[in-house]
């Protein structure tokens, strides 16, 4: 399935406009767009973006999920090539995380 | 008798306690705990590499800066117990409060960074955010031969968001100035994706940086520094060739906050973002840079902030429902180089726009555009700091961001 086909609302940076349209599909949907293929690792990132973000009330930052997800910066960045932060918050249906104001 | 414990005496906690010191009923003690001797301006950091301001003029001693109410320990502060309302200091004395206020700031940490701080560090790689640091990086800017100087920012957030692009205007004016800015190439390699934060004053800023021939290398996240070659390294394998780098490391909040488990995974206080009462707790507030909040860490919102902490320690020893009185507000000059300025003011929810800022001291000011009487107002406020903003005295600011004089369309052009 993709973006398209399960008609997602995006904003103009790619980020899901309503967070309850997501779903593992939705996941895939928007990884496929950037041209990622979703394994275990990236589940793994997504499950502890999408947990941390419901306790915490926004999106973990990149230093955040580095550190609490078991995932180290290294593998992060092969995960998610050029911003994992943001790729990852995109990918788990969040809104992309501040970084500093 | 209730007790009212500051740790931190820098801009935030020094502001706290000493307007506390005017309002609190008599009978209640203040008490500031810092370890430091003097008082650092901090604002004055980004004069000094380029010799603008000489590093000792940035001191004061701290027991001038606070009112005579106010009990300074000079000691550091090893952790909080909250459970029994107690500090514990590092030379081993206790502290029972009935209130906190954590106001214990942010400071960089170098070593975080791979080869960042080894031994090429103030001789080829300098920060600017100590005051050794930027009277390193003065002596290496007049002795600097020409070449590539970097800028690089580790990771957000950092204390005050616009100091990397103040660096890089009066690097560029510098350097103009000495009739060699055609031998310097000045990049800005930055985890954002842009000049700043916000859209409007991003595209405004990143249009002076262009007309300024500075390079900005975006979404650049700094893994490793190789000092020996003079390189430096992205996670995402970017490599940027330097001949000075200006390193702006990670910033994280006092090492007692996450000793006391009171702090995110850089060691800021999760903290309501209206009432500054820290997460989970009932008798700590958190001040200035110390906080998680999605603001900046600035000296403006430190002020702002502790208008409202004031109002809140007073009506939570009385028992009353707390003020929710903090709206995000920031408010900061840019220098931008040759005796000009700019003024940016912003909060949670509006972004910096162009306009004017109708402060009545000295004002008008030009807002997101440059003007030599913005440059005025920011020397002026070292006056401001020193003789009303520290003694807390009132300043005619408005603590709650205003739209008056801004240009808000550029806003429903954005929405639209």
């Amino acid at each position: 399935m993709t973006v398209q086909e399960l008609n997602l609302q995006l904003n103009d940076e790619g980020f899901l406009v309503d967070g309850d349209q997501w779903s593992p599909e939705a996941a895939e949907a928007l990884a496929e767009a950037e041209g990622i293929s979703l394994n275990d690792k990236h589940w793994n990132v997504i499950t502890f973006c999408r947990e941390d973000a419901a306790q915490q009330g926004t999106p973990p930052g990149l230093r955040r999920i580095s550190k609490l997800s078991g995932v180290n910066m290294k593998e992060l960045y092969q995960l998610f090539p050029k911003g994992p932060g943001k790729l990852a918050a995109k990918i788990s249906g969040l809104p992309k995380p501040q970084g500093c104001i | 008798m209730q007790r009212i414990v500051i740790l931190g005496a820098g801009t935030a906690g020094t502001t706290v306690a000493n307007h506390l010191s005017k309002r609190v009923e008599p009978g209640t003690s203040i008490t500031v705990v810092d370890p430091e001797t003097e008082h650092l301006f901090q604002p004055d950091l980004i004069f000094v590499p380029f010799g603008m301001q000489r590093p000792e003029n940035t001191l004061r001693p701290r027991g001038g800066t606070l009112k005579p109410g106010v009990e300074w320990v000079q000691d550091r502060v090893e952790r909080v117990d909250p459970d029994s309302k107690r500090v514990i200091l590092a030379g081993g004395d206790d502290l029972s409060y009935d209130l906190l206020v954590i106001a214990s700031g942010s400071h960089i940490h170098p070593e975080e960074t791979e080869g960042l701080q080894e031994e090429h560090w103030q001789r080829s790689i300098f920060d600017y955010y100590t005051l050794e640091g930027a009277a390193a990086l003065s002596d290496a800017l007049a002795n600097f031969e020409g070449g590539r100087l970097v800028l690089n920012v580790v990771e957000n957030p950092i204390k005050c968001p616009v100091a990397p692009l103040e660096f890089l205007f009066l690097a560029d004016a510098y350097f103009t100035k000495l009739g060699r800015r055609d031998e310097v190439e000045l990049t800005y390699a930055t985890p954002l994706d842009g000049a700043f934060t916000k859209p409007i004053a991003s595209r405004e800023l990143g249009n002076m940086l262009g007309a300024r021939n500075i390079h900005v290398e975006a979404e650049f996240n700094a893994a490793s520094v190789d000092g020996e070659r003079g390189v430096l390294r992205s996670w995402d394998d970017r490599a940027i060739d330097y001949d000075l780098l200006v390193s702006i490391p990670t910033h994280m909040g006092a090492d007692f906050v996450s000793t006391s488990g009171l702090g995110d995974e850089l060691g800021f206080v999760p903290t309501h973002n209206h009432s500054l009462l820290a997460d989970g707790h009932d008798d700590i507030f958190v001040v200035g840079d110390a906080t998680n909040l999605a603001t900046s860490k600035a000296g403006s919102v430190a002020h702002f902030e502790a208008e409202v902490v004031v109002e809140n320690v007073l009506r939570a020893l009385e028992g009353r429902s707390l003020h929710e009185g903090f709206d995000g507000h920031a408010n900061c000059f840019v220098e931008t180089g040759s005796g000009k300025a700019m003024l940016i003011d912003f909060n949670y929810d509006v972004e910096p726009l162009p306009g004017t800022y109708p402060l009545p001291l000295a004002g008008p000011f030009t807002l997101l555009s440059e003007s030599r009487r913005n440059h005025w107002g920011k020397l002026a406020f070292r006056w401001v700091y020193w003789n009303m903003l520290l003694p807390g005295r009132n300043i005619p600011v408005p603590n709650r961001m205003s739209l008056s004089g801004k240009r808000t369309s550029l806003l429903e052009r954005a929405a639209a």
